[in-house]
C-alpha cells in the first residue's frame, strides 16, 4: 500500500480519522475559520439557518480588509453590521479597518499552525500552504454551515507536485516561478487538486516570497495548496504562536497524479498579459507597452520584500504615471516605514494607502477609467477585474511594477536602476 | 415529465467569476433582483435582459474559476437557471453550486455540440442529458452530495438540522 499525501493526512487528522484517501467524502472540523467583509452576508445566511449562536468562537476569526476604509454609506454599514455580530457572539480573533488583509494578518498573528486546517470565504486561502497548513477556500453558504456546525463535507482531492529546483537570479521573484507555473500548464492545470510544492529551491525563498505560490494556487484552479514547513516556519511562528503544533510532510511513496519539475535558474521575469493569468511572455516581449497605473500591493504581492523590491528602483526618482503602493498588512507598513523603504516610495511619488485589498476586486483606491492600461503586483488581470471591463491589467513582480511605473510602459528593472 | 426541455447559453473555456459577477458589486447589492440583472455583465451583455426561468448554459472546461464569490452562482439562480452543463468546473464554484442547489453537470465536449438558443433536454428519471441528439449520462455524485443538491441546497439541509 502507498504512502499518504500531504492533502490525506492533514484532512484525516482534521476529521478526527487515522487515515483518509483521495476521492473519500469527510467531514471536516478546521482549526480555524474565518471571513472578511462577506461577514455581513454570511451573517444573514447563517440567520436563515436557525441556529442562534455560533459553534466555537474561540475558532473564528473575521478581518476588515476587502474595502477599507468604507468608500461607500453601503460599505460602511456592511462593517457596523460585522462589528456588531462580533460582539454579540464574542468572536475570538476581530481584524479591524488597517490591520491588513485576512492572509497576511491570519499568518503574523500565527492563528493558523503547520499540519492544522484552515478554511475561509476566500479563494486565496490556499495562502496558508506557506506554513505547512491545509488552506481551502469555501462560499459564503459552506462559512454559514461552519459557523453554525463548526464542520464541512470535503472530498479529499487527488495531489500534483510541484518540484523547484536551482537558485533564482537576482531581479527574479516568486512571482515569475508562479507565473511560469501558469504559463506551462494553464489556469486548469490543477483543477480539484491539491498542489504539493516542494524541492531545494523552496528553502531558499525568504518567508515574504513563499506565500506568493501557494496563494496564487488559487489561479491555478488548486483546492489547496502546501511547502514543507522548515526552521525558517518555525522560528517565524515561535514568538508568534499560541498553542503548539505538531507538522506534517507527505510519505515518499505516497501517489501523485503527476510531478512538473521547474529548475528555477533559467528564469527571467515574466508578464501575464490581460485577460488571464496564465497569458505568460517574456517581460522582453511586453516591454513598452504603455501603462497608465502602478499598483504594488495584495495578499499575493504586498508584503515588505515587495515595497523594498520598488524603493530600490524609485530610489531618488520620480514616477512618471501614477503608483499606488497598499501594503498587506500594518505590520508591513510599520517596517516599511521603519527602514526608510516608505520615504523612498513617497518621495518617489508613490501613494500609499491603508493596508488591505485596495482595488484588487475593484471597490476603491485606483480603479482605471476605460482604455487605462495597470500594472500590478497581484494575482488576477480579468476583464473588469479592478471595476472597470474595457482596462487591460498585466501581472508582474514588483519590481518590474515599479520600473514601469517609472517610465510610463512596461520596463525592465535592469535597465533603469 | 420526465423530460424537461431547454434553451442553452452557450460559452468557452475558463470564464472567471469575475466576469460571472463583477467583484465590485459583491458587497453593495443585497436584493435578489438587482443580483440578477448583472448576471455575466461582463461576458454577455445580452444575457440577464433575455435569460428565462428554465433555460441552461452549456460551457467549456473550467466555468467558474478564480473567487470564491457565491454571487456568481446565486445570480444566475434568482434568474431560474435549471442546470449548468461544462466540461468542468472551478472547485469553489462546483461547491457554491450544490449549496445553492443549482445541478452542476460534467459533460466533457457538450459546448462544441449546440450554439446558444438550441434546446437541451434533461431527463431526472434517466439521469441522462440530450444535446444535438446524443445522451450523455449525467455522472454520479457521491451521495451525501447528492442529498445537500435534493434538498434544495446547503441552507435547506441545515434548516431540517436545527428546526427540525
Amino acid at each position: 500500500m502507498s504512502g499518504f499525501t500531504f492533502a490525506e493526512k492533514a484532512l484525516a487528522r482534521a476529521a478526527g480519522l487515522s487515515q483518509a484517501r483521495a476521492g473519500d467524502v469527510l467531514d471536516v472540523r478546521p482549526d480555524l475559520i474565518f471571513s472578511h467583509d462577506n461577514s455581513a452576508a454570511i451573517r444573514r445566511i447563517f440567520e436563515q439557518l436557525g441556529a442562534e449562536r455560533v459553534h466555537d468562537p474561540k475558532r473564528m476569526a473575521i478581518t476588515l480588509d476587502h474595502a477599507v476604509p468604507a468608500p461607500t454609506t453601503a460599505h460602511a454599514q456592511n462593517h457596523a453590521e460585522i462589528r456588531a455580530f462580533v460582539q454579540q457572539q464574542g468572536i475570538a480573533h476581530f481584524y479591524e479597518v488597517g490591520r491588513g488583509i485576512c492572509h497576511q494578518v491570519i499568518s503574523e498573528e500565527a492563528l493558523i499552525l503547520p499540519g492544522e486546517t484552515i478554511m475561509g470565504s476566500d479563494s486565496h486561502t490556499t495562502h496558508f500552504g506557506w506554513l505547512g497548513a491545509f488552506g481551502m477556500g469555501v462560499g459564503r453558504t459552506e462559512m454559514a454551515a461552519l459557523w453554525a456546525t463548526g464542520e464541512l463535507w470535503v472530498r479529499v482531492p487527488p495531489t500534483l507536485r510541484v518540484r523547484l529546483s536551482g537558485t533564482l537570479r537576482p531581479g527574479v521573484m516568486a512571482k515569475d516561478v508562479m507565473l511560469r507555473i501558469l504559463g506551462d500548464l494553464s489556469v486548469s492545470g490543477g483543477q480539484y487538486r491539491a498542489v504539493e510544492i516542494i524541492g531545494p529551491a523552496v528553502s531558499q525563498l525568504s518567508l515574504d516570497e513563499r506565500p506568493v505560490i501557494p496563494n496564487m494556487m488559487a489561479e491555478f484552479g488548486a483546492m489547496s495548496a502546501y511547502m514543507p514547513p522548515d526552521q525558517a516556519v518555525f522560528d517565524y511562528l515561535e514568538a508568534r504562536r499560541a498553542r503548539d503544533y505538531a507538522p506534517l510532510y507527505p510519505d515518499e511513496d505516497a501517489d501523485y497524479e503527476q510531478t512538473y519539475d521547474l529548475d528555477v535558474s533559467n528564469l527571467q521575469p515574466l508578464v501575464a498579459l490581460p485577460h488571464q493569468p496564465d497569458q505568460v511572455v517574456m517581460l522582453r516581449e511586453a516591454l513598452g507597452t504603455p501603462i497608465q497605473q502602478g499598483f504594488i500591493g495584495t495578499c499575493t504581492g504586498g508584503r515588505y520584500e515587495d515595497l523594498a523590491a520598488a524603493a530600490r528602483i524609485l530610489r531618488g526618482k520620480q514616477v512618471a504615471v501614477r503608483l499606488i503602493v497598499i501594503p498587506a498588512s500594518r505590520e508591513v507598513l510599520l517596517r516599511a516605514a521603519q527602514t526608510g523603504v516608505l520615504a523612498d516610495l513617497i518621495a518617489a511619488g508613490a501613494s500609499i494607502a491603508t493596508p488591505g485589498c485596495g482595488p484588487c476586486m475593484g471597490n476603491h483606491l485606483g480603479i482605471p477609467a476605460p482604455q487605462e492600461a495597470s500594472i500590478i503586483s497581484g494575482s488576477r488581470n480579468f476583464k473588469g477585474r479592478m471595476g472597470t471591463s474595457d482596462a487591460p491589467i498585466y501581472l508582474s513582480n514588483a519590481a518590474v511594477v515599479a520600473a514601469s511605473a517609472l517610465c510610463g510602459r512596461i520596463s525592465d528593472p535592469a535597465e533603469v536602476i | 415529465m420526465a423530460i424537461t426541455t431547454h434553451r442553452a447559453w452557450v460559452y468557452g473555456d475558463d470564464v472567471n467569476t469575475d466576469v460571472i459577477f463583477p467583484g465590485k458589486y459583491t458587497y453593495t447589492l443585497k436584493d435578489k433582483t438587482d443580483i440578477a440583472a448583472h448576471a455575466l455583465e461582463d461576458l454577455d451583455p445580452s444575457f440577464a435582459s433575455q435569460v428565462q426561468p428554465g433555460d441552461v448554459i452549456v460551457a467549456g472546461r473550467n466555468w467558474g474559476m478564480g473567487s470564491s464569490r457565491e454571487q456568481a452562482v446565486t445570480c444566475l439562480v434568482y434568474n431560474g437557471l435549471r442546470a449548468i452543463i461544462a466540461e468542468s468546473f472551478g472547485g469553489i464554484y462546483f461547491r457554491n453550486c450544490i449549496n445553492q442547489g443549482l445541478h452542476p453537470i460534467v459533460i466533457p465536449g457538450a459546448a462544441r455540440l449546440l450554439h446558444t438558443g438550441d434546446v437541451v433536454l434533461i431527463d431526472d428519471e434517466a439521469r441522462q442529458v440530450i444535446i444535438a441528439g446524443q445522451a450523455f449520462a449525467m455522472p454520479p455524485l457521491p451521495l451525501s452530495v447528492q442529498a445537500i443538491l435534493e434538498a434544495g441546497g446547503l441552507v435547506a439541509m441545515l434548516k431540517q438540522r436545527f428546526q427540525g
